[in-house]
């Protein structure tokens, strides 16, 4: 089966100037020559510390920033130099869920308005069709029918993720890139927002790409795991692989740095 | 047995206009000298306000009643005056956020000096070698001290805030959340350098975090906390181990594990609320 994602040789950089009058610039490389595949229907996980690369690799394969050098095909189409039109017709299928769900919603909308919009920009269905639509979505993201008049600020941090995942799912995307959606959450609610994620691919048959800086978090939702630091790959491949068997010194640091791994001495 | 450095009994906290709402419900808890209690649960919990009661730095909207005792001393009966001596002293505290903990318009030094100027009277040659001796301590070098707060990395600035906290040797230490905002990789460090400070410096630690893969890293007795009151406790391993309470098994069961090995389970309310009410 082919991929559904292929960037290739993906260069950004941003320049940095120093000093007042020298204006000396220094160059920072926020991805420094990275090659990513996703395969279509699997999780991937893309994982590094702050400074790595890792939303800005995202950003740049929903075309969010513009990169300097290299090729982002998406179900064999070439997306870096398709024109303003096609590049709205492709992004229905690349949607986004971000990490503070506090931030991503509008607090002047009704939930209803949020969950149409997408709909409204890209000109589907009627009034009628698009209410249904929306009706059907909410429930399916386990919140009820009733929730949609209300405004961001009545809902509970993982109820606004859920809303933030039933916006980015109203378009029927294949590919969904999940930018630490979970971080900002209590573990009882990223456990039930995990589950939700788990449940939704299995049903649509979703693709996502899956950033985070926590490892066991990798562990119960990735397939293949993508490494990044300072920019780079470091280190990809299966899930069970990287975890049990990891290659490069700085995985291995990772995978130590794991709370719950480093027994205290003399505490056994 | 070691002996218990602080005793909280019955501690309740309510906001002063609504005495029915209790945020925090009769806690009982006992600290032992020389070992780390994390307090552990989740947003909302009270495990904060517990902390910030023990220090006397709770909004004065909120009514506080229980007594805490400090080596037997009562601390509830100090005046302010005493207890800003304590403060620093005895009980020192370090936060969640070190970006805005620290004053960016001064540095780390002057900063750091601030803390021990407040609690001793060294001239100002004895403060600069305190300084540079706390910054070795927590692992900076001690040519930083004139860096300002935005010339560090977010783990730097938390190490900061643990030269200022360690300033005046207090004994009882709380660490409220210190390593959540910071990068796997760094939160490992902090917590290794906390757990030697510890040990080096004979403190006693309470430690509030809601990640059970951090309790398990750095704590001797654990306790965990469910709507304003303790529903368990016990040592490390028997609470992670053995969970008794419906809640603690409810809560382990959603954290995942680095194995992969369990499935999560999101908490089932209904049925915790059954299990609860059984008790």
């Amino acid at each position: 089966m082919t991929p559904i994602l292929t960037a290739k040789n993906l260069v950004k950089t941003y320049t940095q100037t120093q000093g007042f009058f020298s204006r000396t610039k220094h160059t920072i490389h926020a991805l420094d020559d990275v090659s990513i595949t996703i395969e279509r229907g699997k999780t991937m996980a893309v994982v590094g510390e702050s400074g790595s690369g890792k939303s800005t690799l995202a950003k740049s394969l929903i075309k969010l920033i513009d990169i300097d050098e290299g090729v982002i095909q998406f179900n064999g189409e070439n997306i870096n130099q398709i024109g303003a039109k096609a590049l709205k017709a492709t992004r229905k299928n690349i949607q986004m869920v971000f990490q503070d769900p506090y931030a991503s919603l509008n607090p002047r909308m009704r939930i209803h308005n949020i969950l149409e919009e997408p709909l409204l920009i890209h000109a589907i269905g009627t009034t009628s069709t698009r209410r249904d639509k929306i009706r059907a979505m909410i429930v399916k993201v386990g919140l009820s029918p009733e929730d949609l008049t209300k405004y961001p600020h009545e809902f509970s941090g993982g109820q606004r993720q859920r809303i933030g995942i039933a916006r980015a799912l109203i378009l029927n995307p294949e590919l969904i890139i999940c930018d630490e959606p979970v971080s900002a959450l209590d573990v009882s609610v990223q456990a039930q927002i995990i589950q939700l994620l788990k449940s939704l691919q299995k049903e649509l048959g979703l693709t996502y790409l899956f950033i985070t800086h926590d490892l066991r978090i990798v562990r119960h939702i990735a397939d293949t795991v993508f490494v990044m630091k300072q920019g780079k790959l470091i280190e990809e491949g299966k899930t069970d692989i990287i975890f049990k068997n990891p290659q490069s010194a700085y995985t291995k640091e990772l995978l130590a740095s794991i709370p719950g791994n480093n027994k205290k001495k003399g505490n056994k | 047995m070691s002996k218990h450095l602080l005793e909280i009994n019955d501690l309740t906290i309510h906001p002063k206009n609504n005495p029915d709402l209790l945020l925090v419900k009769g806690v009982s808890l006992k600290l032992r000298e020389g070992k780390t209690t994390c307090i552990v649960g989740e947003s909302g919990s009270g495990k904060s306000l517990t902390a910030l009661a023990i220090i006397r730095l709770l909004s004065s909207q909120l009514t506080v009643s229980g007594d805490f005792l400090l080596r037997g001393e009562n601390l509830t009966l100090v005046s302010e005056e005493v207890m800003r001596e304590k403060r620093g002293q005895e009980i020192a505290m370090i936060f969640q956020e070190p970006m805005t903990s620290l004053n960016p318009v001064l540095s780390i030094g002057y900063q750091i000096q601030e803390a021990i100027g407040v609690h001793s009277k060294l001239d100002q040659e004895q403060m600069c070698k305190r300084t540079h001796e706390l910054l070795s301590l927590v692992g900076i070098p001690a040519d930083r001290a004139a860096s300002f707060p935005d010339e560090l990395s977010g783990g730097q600035r938390q190490r900061v805030m643990i030269a200022m906290a360690m300033s005046c040797n207090p004994t009882l230490l709380i660490a409220d959340e210190p390593t959540t905002a910071l990068d796997v990789t760094v939160q490992a460090q902090i917590l290794r350098l906390l757990d030697d400070l510890k040990t080096q410096l004979n403190m006693t630690m309470l430690f509030i975090t809601h990640d059970f893969g951090v309790v398990h890293d750095i704590a001797d007795e654990v306790m965990v906390m469910f709507k304003g009151q303790i529903v368990e406790q016990g040592s490390v391993k028997q609470v992670l181990s053995t969970p008794q309470h419906p809640y603690t098994k409810a809560l382990l069961n959603c954290v995942p594990d680095a194995q992969g090995k369990k499935a999560l389970k999101p908490i089932d309310y209904e049925k915790l609320d059954k299990l609860m009410a059984a008790l």
